[in-house]
């Protein structure tokens, strides 16, 4: 394909200070309801209500700035951050980066749910609580799991909370002492070793089959033992590739007296297709912000969904939302329960945008979302293997469903052009970044793409010539990929920083302070 | 495709009468472009398959899901939708046609315009991962978030937040677990419930090599503040860390702060202190007593309450080494060009953290509540050091004045005055009454009475916590206490 057929692109440039740099003495960007004069008089100072000590001696050394110079300010960096909404988001494998209907963000925005308190009365929120039962309902039915919560905050906080009802369960039967062990695979999300880690587990990860790239059942009966607590794993892994024996995986298991919590990040491409009960599973996990189509929001508000068998719906954290035929309830009377993961219910936003977008699309529009979702990454698989410099992993595995992980090995050792320059190339054509993949790198120079169903054959076009005009770019000028971005606010910066503590800065006021220790230009 | 019929999910417990709109969409679904058969047939040619079938045989029949979803919808046109989502959502009351007085971890602040309309931004509702270049301007936000905050607190180090204010106290005590390698953490009896539920699943259970066991440090009945002699009890080499709440649950500015942070600094352990920071304004920030580690939540900075949705828990120490890397959070560092020319951001010590080094991270992180942090450092822009000064001390006048009104009326009786923040107890032992009964009634007058903490601190009787912040007018209050009046007086 000819440059021409590039979109000339090229980022925001507003070079903002940081807002502490902004502003002057004396300028406000909001004003304060005053305290009315009855109520002066009747109490006096506020400072007579604070103990001896306990005042704030100086003002805060927060920045001073007019109302408008703060919109715009903020304005400026909302222009200079590449939501889902504005580009071709194929890249970012495990994420889902789908549409959030607009209609969605104006349900969230209603009064009727923002100011909505948690702790009100339950005959004052039925309208929520029935929306959160029936969204639990309806997960129900598409995992085939009895009970779900929606309390986590994010999916590797719903990895947790399964990972906090194995503990549980296990330590009511009096064998934590011995069942010390989870079993993940380390094509699996990162959390799913982390959270039972954090539980207190030992971690045991499955290596993958070179060629089929799935973890072997003889490798998992080889783990399995009497110290085995659960299993905690993705499918299809994050490569993409669905493991056929994923049940068999599960009997192992359970026959060894361990749980198996199935990690459903990665199940866009799933939608009526298989469930996480019929392949035996004891719990799962949802991430209503990928899937269930609730935005982003720049790292959440998000919601890890968890569902469970109903013997074990007793251990969700509480409070459960129930239905009595007439009323909605919050119950906390679950006597195995974990207790509680996260404070009040969890991010609700989610839940009710997820509701609206689940009956949006209806039963067949689901199963819709998922065969668009596996056309789309099959399709791309055709077409970015005539890239050169392109391979995937496990070629074996010719269909992928959700996503696909590549090698970009071939272009490193034939231009010394890594994953990481690529990705900062791709960025300078008007598309996000893509996410080369977790670590350990058992793929090298990988990338992990993920064409969901929001996008069209011709946004899939454009964003193969992307990585096709770069690793062809790399060939004959691997300089220019080396040091991108190039039409970016910033150049590239200097990395090293970031983790020496000479440097590193997490505030304004540590930057300045090491910057003058080392006797350095103050910006 | 098959056409789109109505579907009633036969178990659904959907009450409202769903009427089958014949939605003219064609074949296309407005979300799903490749919905339509021309884009569809294309792509399976080049594939190389019939139909998708084919590409499902990768997955074995037995496992494959055989009868079709059992769900309502589609309402695929979007004035149906709205009709009814919002048809559902008029069955709440909200806090805004009522009159609220609950908080206990989420109030009713004003949140402002400018907020609203940042947050509001496509850019930055539907961004995600993006790095250094591409997602410069959400990068910017997030430092500038970290600084402000670090000037509210007088701390040089703050985390992007985690889940919630509980998880941040949970994950604050494990780094103290792990900086000190003791395995008992202290916790003040006056630390709200919900949170500490939360911090239980960070800390037990006992059967595990990891397990933190918790002691609880009492407190006086009388004035609220934390026992020091109970301190003293239960302090020892194992203790990693006191973990107290100021102001506390039940609004009370604990002052002994230094006293505490003595004890447990000459025990050679670490004091965590957690936090409103809208009370920062009037109160000293928890460094000035001694904390080494402070979190707490960003709600109160210009998020709405969104049913308990509008929450996010900040960790904040000093720039030492031994706490950076301890920290499981995700934390953001400003970093200077190659070329001098300016600076950019990314992730300090990242390799500390799952995405690096998967079970030897410290502890987990993910995605949490990135939006929310922006809303935050906008927030604290508009204010400023005088609007977070000014908010406090309203709150603090607007707080007792609503006390002085309800302490007036008999039988009523407000718990631990006079050093309390936004939040005070109010208890109804000497009317007969059952908070229960009160709010009950209160809501006849369109009013939500405080928090019931009556089985969560049994010893303070038949008690509740009332929330007074900016939003509230004299004539709000004076309608609580004429209400409280007629409902005790029936």
């Amino acid at each position: 394909m000819s440059e021409s057929k590039m979109r000339r692109y090229h980022a925001h440039v507003w070079e903002e200070p940081i807002i502490m740099q902004m502003g002057s003495e004396g300028e406000r960007g909001i004003a304060i309801p005053i305290t009315e004069k009855e109520i002066r008089e009747t109490v006096g100072s506020a400072q007579s209500y604070i103990p001896a000590g306990m005042s704030r001696r100086r003002a805060a050394a927060l920045p001073q700035i007019s109302q408008p110079h703060v919109l715009r300010h903020y304005l400026r960096l909302s222009q200079q951050t590449l939501g889902m909404a504005l580009n071709i988001d194929i890249g970012m494998g495990t994420c889902t980066m789908k549409y959030s209907p607009q209609v969605n963000e104006e349900l969230v925005r209603l009064p009727q749910f923002t100011d909505l308190h948690p702790f009100q009365d339950e005959d004052t929120v039925q309208g929520i609580l029935q929306i959160m039962y029936e969204f639990s309902r309806m997960m129900c039915e598409i995992s085939g799991m009895d009970e779900f919560t929606f309390q986590p905050g994010g999916g590797a906080h719903g990895i947790y909370t399964n990972a906090c009802m194995i503990r549980k369960y296990h330590a009511l039967n009096g064998e934590l002492n011995q069942r010390d062990e989870i079993i993940s695979t380390i094509f699996s999300h990162p959390a799913d070793a982390a959270c039972p880690a954090t539980a207190g587990f030992k971690v045991v990860s499955l290596y993958p089959d070179p060629e089929t790239g799935l973890p072997g059942l003889e490798a998992l009966k080889a783990a399995v033992s009497k110290r085995t607590a659960g299993l905690m794993i993705t499918n299809p892994e994050d490569t993409g590739i669905f493991n056929p024996m994923i049940d068999e995986f599960v009997d192992i298991v359970h026959e060894a007296g361990g749980l198996c919590a199935y990690d459903q990040a990665n199940s866009n491409a799933l939608f009526g297709i298989a469930r996480a009960k019929d392949a035996g599973f004891d719990m799962c996990h949802f991430n209503i912000h990928k899937a269930f189509s609730s935005p982003h929001g720049c790292m959440g508000p998000a919601c890890g969904a968890v569902g469970t068998r109903k013997e074990l719906a007793d251990y969700l954290p509480v409070p459960i939302v129930t239905f009595d035929g007439a009323r909605y309830h919050l119950d906390y009377n679950r006597k195995n329960s974990i207790g509680k993961v996260r404070c009040f219910f969890g991010n609700v936003e989610t839940i009710l945008r997820a509701y609206a977008w689940v009956i949006g699309m209806g039963p067949d529009g689901l199963r819709e979302v998922s065969e668009t979702s596996i056309i789309n990454t099959n399709y791309m698989i055709k077409k970015i293997l005539s890239v050169r410099g392109v391979t995937m992993a496990y070629p074996k595995q010719t269909t992928r469903l959700d996503q696909v992980r590549f090698s970009l090995e071939t272009l490193r050792e034939d231009t010394g052009v890594t994953t990481n320059d690529v990705a900062r190339r791709m960025i300078d054509f008007g598309v996000q970044e893509y996410f080369t993949s977790h670590h350990p790198w058992i793929v090298p120079e990988p990338f992990l793409p993920e064409p969901c169903d929001t996008y069209s054959k011709e946004d899939i076009d454009y964003w193969v010539e992307v990585i096709r005009h770069v690793c062809e770019e790399a060939y004959r000028n691997p300089e220019t990929v080396k040091t991108a971005p190039h039409n970016h606010a910033i150049a590239k910066i200097n990395i090293r920083d970031l983790d020496d503590p000479d440097k590193y800065a997490m505030t304004w006021r540590a930057y300045m302070r090491k910057s003058k220790s080392r006797g350095g230009k103050q910006r | 495709m098959k056409p789109r019929g109505y579907h009633l999910l036969p178990s659904s417990r959907i009450k409202e009468v769903w009427v089958a709109m014949s939605a003219n969409v064609g074949e296309g679904h407005p979300y799903i472009p490749n919905s339509v058969a021309r884009a569809r047939d294309a792509m399976l040619r080049e594939i190389g398959v019939k139909d998708v079938e084919e590409l499902l045989a990768i997955i074995p029949e037995r496992l494959r899901f055989s009868r079709r979803l059992s769900l309502p919808g589609p309402l695929t046109a979007e004035p149906d939708l709205r009709r009814h989502v919002e048809g559902i959502l008029k069955k709440n009351r909200n806090c805004r046609e009522y009159l609220s007085f609950l908080g206990a971890g989420c109030w009713q602040h004003y949140v402002p315009a400018v907020v609203d309309e940042i947050v509001h931004r496509a850019e930055f509702v539907t961004a995600y991962a993006g790095n250094t270049y591409s997602d410069l301007g959400k990068w910017q936000a997030f430092f500038e978030f970290q600084s402000m905050m670090g000037e509210l607190l007088e701390m040089d180090v703050v985390s992007l937040p985690t889940f919630d204010w509980g998880c941040a106290a949970g994950f604050a005590i494990r780094m103290a677990s792990r900086i000190t390698g003791r395995d008992e953490v202290l916790i003040s009896w006056t630390v709200s419930p919900e949170r500490l539920a939360v911090i239980k699943n960070f800390c037990h259970s006992e059967h595990v090599p990891a397990h933190i066991s918790i002691k609880r440090v009492g407190y006086d009945v009388k004035t609220g503040l934390l026992d020091l002699e109970d301190l003293k009890t239960k302090i020892s080499t194992r203790t990693a860390a006191i973990y107290f709440e100021n102001p506390s649950y039940l609004g009370l500015v604990e002052s002994q702060g230094e006293e505490i942070s003595r004890t447990i600094h000459d025990n050679g352990s670490e004091c965590i202190v957690g936090v409103d920071p809208i009370s920062l304004g009037v109160l000293a920030p928890p460094a000035e007593y001694g904390a080494d580690i402070v979190c707490g939540d960003i709600q109160s900075l210009g998020l709405h309450m969104n049913y308990g949705g509008g929450v996010g828990g900040f960790i904040a120490s000093r720039d030492e080494e031994r706490y950076v890397s301890e920290y499981p959070t995700h934390l953001v560092s400003i970093a200077n060009t190659e070329d001098g020319t300016g600076f950019g951001f990314g992730f300090c010590t990242h390799e500390r953290t799952l995405y690096t080094v998967r079970e030897k991270g410290k502890d987990f992180t993910g995605t949490t509540v990135g939006l929310w942090t922006i809303a935050a450092a906008v927030y604290l822009a508009l204010m400023g050091p005088a609007g977070m000064s000014e908010i406090g001390e309203v709150i603090v006048q607007k707080s007792h004045y609503a006390a002085r009104l309800l302490s007036e009326i008999p039988g009523v009786r407000v718990l631990f005055t006079p050093y309390f923040f936004k939040e005070f107890v109010v208890n109804f032992d000497d009317t007969g009454k059952t908070v229960r009964e009160v709010n009950r009634r209160l809501i006849d007058h369109k009013i939500f009475g405080g928090k019931d903490i009556t089985s969560e601190f049994p010893e303070l009787g038949s008690s509740s916590i009332y929330a007074v912040t900016e939003i509230h007018t004299r004539d709000d209050l004076d309608r609580l206490a004429r209400s409280l009046e007629a409902v005790l007086g029936e």
